[in-house]
């Protein structure tokens, strides 16, 4: 099955994935909106655009992406655990096949200019990446908050000539920097492609995003085939909005004897509030476009998202996700700060590979499941990111600076 | 008293309606109650009362910076039922505009029912197209609201059609492509749009986006049926009381200087 291949999960033609998804945008977006999904159905049967795309990908970008043993870490898991090496791509994480994908669109479109929102900035420097690449012209929006947590992504994004604008309204971190981007979008749509980062929004977004990264299910289920002789018992993936979780999925949606595990970001705590378990404990609402679970107090409010994480720091999620939850596909918990942490550091020292922070969830969830599969279990963990760009955050959590150690 | 009914007021006397739009708990509930009845004796035919909402995605610094200072001054959803009422006690007419999700967390008619009950007449649903309104089409029958959906200069022939045939009362024609805030000229666009409209349609049409002054209420009087202040309104109520009525009397002036035209 390539990539691009509609499948029996995909959303109806408005954008539906059981009550989920749909378009709850202004008016004024819906033309932008249907001339992409118009647009993405022509490209996604186009040889010519999918040839195009598998060769960024594999020229450009790096794929296919190793799959790694990881054994000792495996010893702490309890169980037998192999890594989706999406940090090895070109950026630092699975971003790049999204960007790749909606840059070739945005050509195709005619377009010249392309907006993005970013929370840790991976998806900013990868759109300022394949901009770059492309032509584009690009403007990344960044929560102020995030600008000062990831300032050496500001600098690599400025360095491959986006202009990026911190935003200082609301809780000035990755939802705001989402409702700029919008705002943006409404004013400037005839000549600005809105370059999403995740599998979330108005339709088709979640659709174009989940199959732009479908790639790594495709390639991992072969890999683990070959390396493993057979089918994981579970595929583990962190989920903010959730677009590296949607692509590893759907690898594996069809072997109903594969649990797709999401694990969200708990903060410091569920009973904290302080945290952006959106799909353990959010509630039904309309955020950025699309039903989701969103997290929203009792007057419908969006409430902020909490996360030591900057990509996971988003109270909305995925439609898909929302869905698969709801018919029992997918299962979802959170992880915490502190647990996230010290998978981080876990990994870093087993295995000599540093993970990003929003990876390291999904390393702290094969932690806290390994054990019940047991020494012949076997898991596949989306590693989605390299922790380069955390080690701001490493150095003040562990006290690195004055002589700690992790 | 329906929406019709306000547009046909104003259509008797050869004129546009004047709208105005001010936050619902901006600066404080009580005091929007006050600029409320202080806009609708100083010549709005209409107001629209705001839902201050956490993500304002259609609105620009000016609206967002009221609706942050209302939640952070604590407003309730069901402050804004207060707040119609007390439009409606004062003889005013209102309609509620709101971002969907307060709306679908409310519950879409449990929200409609008290809207009806506070006397509210309709809504406006900036992020609510027909598309997605089943529930809201039910509901807004059941409680004898008028839904107010949006077009914009980006829609299609074939969309601006269907969301004629959905909405009542009134349409929303959004005269720039954009998010809210007073702007010194108005848009080329809306005169295009409004003819656009009128090919589908013969429901009331009114223009908002960017509109602040006399003369441009005016020269938007000479092709629109209704003129929708906002920005300009929640900037007024930082000057005061006496700003907000001139803001509102020169309006009013300007929706009746363009009667030939119309």
């Amino acid at each position: 099955m390539g990539q691009f291949t509609p499948t029996p999960h995909d959303p109806d033609a408005r954008g539906h994935f059981g009550p989920w998804g749909g378009r709850f945008v202004p008016e004024a977006l819906i033309a932008a909106v249907d001339e992409l999904a118009a647009e993405y159905d022509k490209a996604r049967i186009d040889p010519d655009f999918v040839n195009e795309f598998k060769r960024l990908l594999k020229d450009f970008a790096g794929r296919p992406s190793l799959l790694t043993e990881a054994p000792k870490f495996s010893e702490h898991a309890g169980t037998r655990v192999f890594l989706k090496r999406e940090d090895l791509n070109h950026t630092g994480s699975h971003k790049i096949n999204n960007v790749l994908g909606q840059a070739l669109l945005t050509k195709r479109m005619g377009k010249k200019r392309v907006i993005a929102e970013t929370g840790a900035g991976q998806h900013g420097v990868a759109t300022a990446t394949a901009c770059a690449l492309l032509g584009l012209d690009c403007v990344v929006y960044m929560g102020e908050v995030d600008t000062e947590r990831q300032a050496l992504n500001v600098a690599r994004m400025r360095l491959l000539g986006a202009e990026v604008i911190p935003v200082k309204s609301g809780s000035r971190t990755l939802k705001d920097a989402i409702n700029e981007a919008l705002r943006d979008w409404v004013t400037n749509v005839d000549e600005t492609h809105y370059l999403l980062g995740t599998a979330a929004g108005p339709h088709p977004f979640p659709l174009l995003v989940r199959d732009f990264h479908r790639v790594i299910g495709i390639e991992a289920r072969e890999q683990i085939l070959e390396k493993a002789g057979r089918l994981p018992d579970a595929v583990v993936a962190c989920v903010g909005g959730g677009s590296n979780a949607i692509g590893i999925f759907h690898g594996f949606i069809d072997d109903a004897d594969v649990r797709l595990v999401g694990v969200e970001p708990g903060g410091s705590g569920l009973d904290s509030g302080r945290h952006g378990a959106t799909l353990t404990v959010g509630t039904p609402g309309s955020l950025h476009g699309a039903m989701s679970y969103v997290m929203q107090d009792e007057d419908g409010q969006i409430t902020e998202a909490h996360s030591i994480s900057a990509g996971l720091d988003y109270p909305g999620v995925g439609p898909e996700h929302s869905h698969l939850k709801d018919i029992g596909r997918a299962e979802y918990f959170a992880v915490t700060d502190a647990e996230a942490m010290e998978a981080f550091a876990l990994l870093s020292r087993t295995e000599g590979i540093i993970p990003a922070i929003e990876s390291s969830h999904a390393l702290a969830g094969a932690l806290k499941i390994g054990p019940s599969f047991g020494p012949d279990g076997l898991l596949v963990v989306n590693l989605s990111g390299r922790g380069d760009k955390d080690m701001d955050t490493a150095v003040e959590y562990f006290g690195l600076a004055d002589g700690g150690q992790a | 008293m329906s929406l019709s009914d306000v547009f046909a007021a104003a259509r008797a006397e050869s004129r546009a309606a004047l709208i105005g739009y001010l936050p619902a708990g901006f600066p404080t509930v009580e005091g929007s109650k006050d600029y409320l009845r202080s806009m609708v004796e100083s010549g709005c035919d209409l107001v629209e009362v705001g839902l201050p909402f956490s993500d304002p995605v259609m609105d620009g610094p000016t609206i967002q910076a009221a609706a942050e200072q209302a939640l952070a001054a604590g407003f309730r959803v069901r402050d804004l039922f207060d707040v119609v009422a007390a439009v409606a006690d004062a003889g005013g007419r209102a309609v509620v505009m709101t971002y969907w999700n307060p709306v679908l967390r409310y519950g879409v008619d449990a929200f409609s029912r008290d809207l009806a009950a506070a006397g509210g007449l309709g809504m406006i649903t900036p992020d609510l197209v027909p598309d997605e309104a089943d529930d809201w089409m039910a509901a807004s029958e059941a409680h004898g609201l008028d839904r107010i959906f949006l077009v914009a200069p980006s829609s299609t022939e074939e969309r601006i059609a269907m969301t004629a045939r959905a909405s009542s009362g009134f349409l929303y024609a959004t005269a720039v492509m954009g998010v809210t805030g007073a702007r010194d000229v108005v848009s080329s666009a809306a005169p295009e749009l409004v003819g656009r409209v009128r090919e589908h349609t013969s429901i009331p049409v009114g223009v908002g986006l960017g509109v602040r002054s006399g003369s441009q209420a005016a020269e938007i009087a000479g092709f629109a049926d209704g003129v929708i202040v906002g920005s300009a309104f929640v900037s007024a109520v930082a000057e005061g009381d006496g700003a907000v009525r001139a803001l509102t009397a020169d309006l009013a002036k300007g929706v009746r200087s363009a009667a030939a035209t119309v």
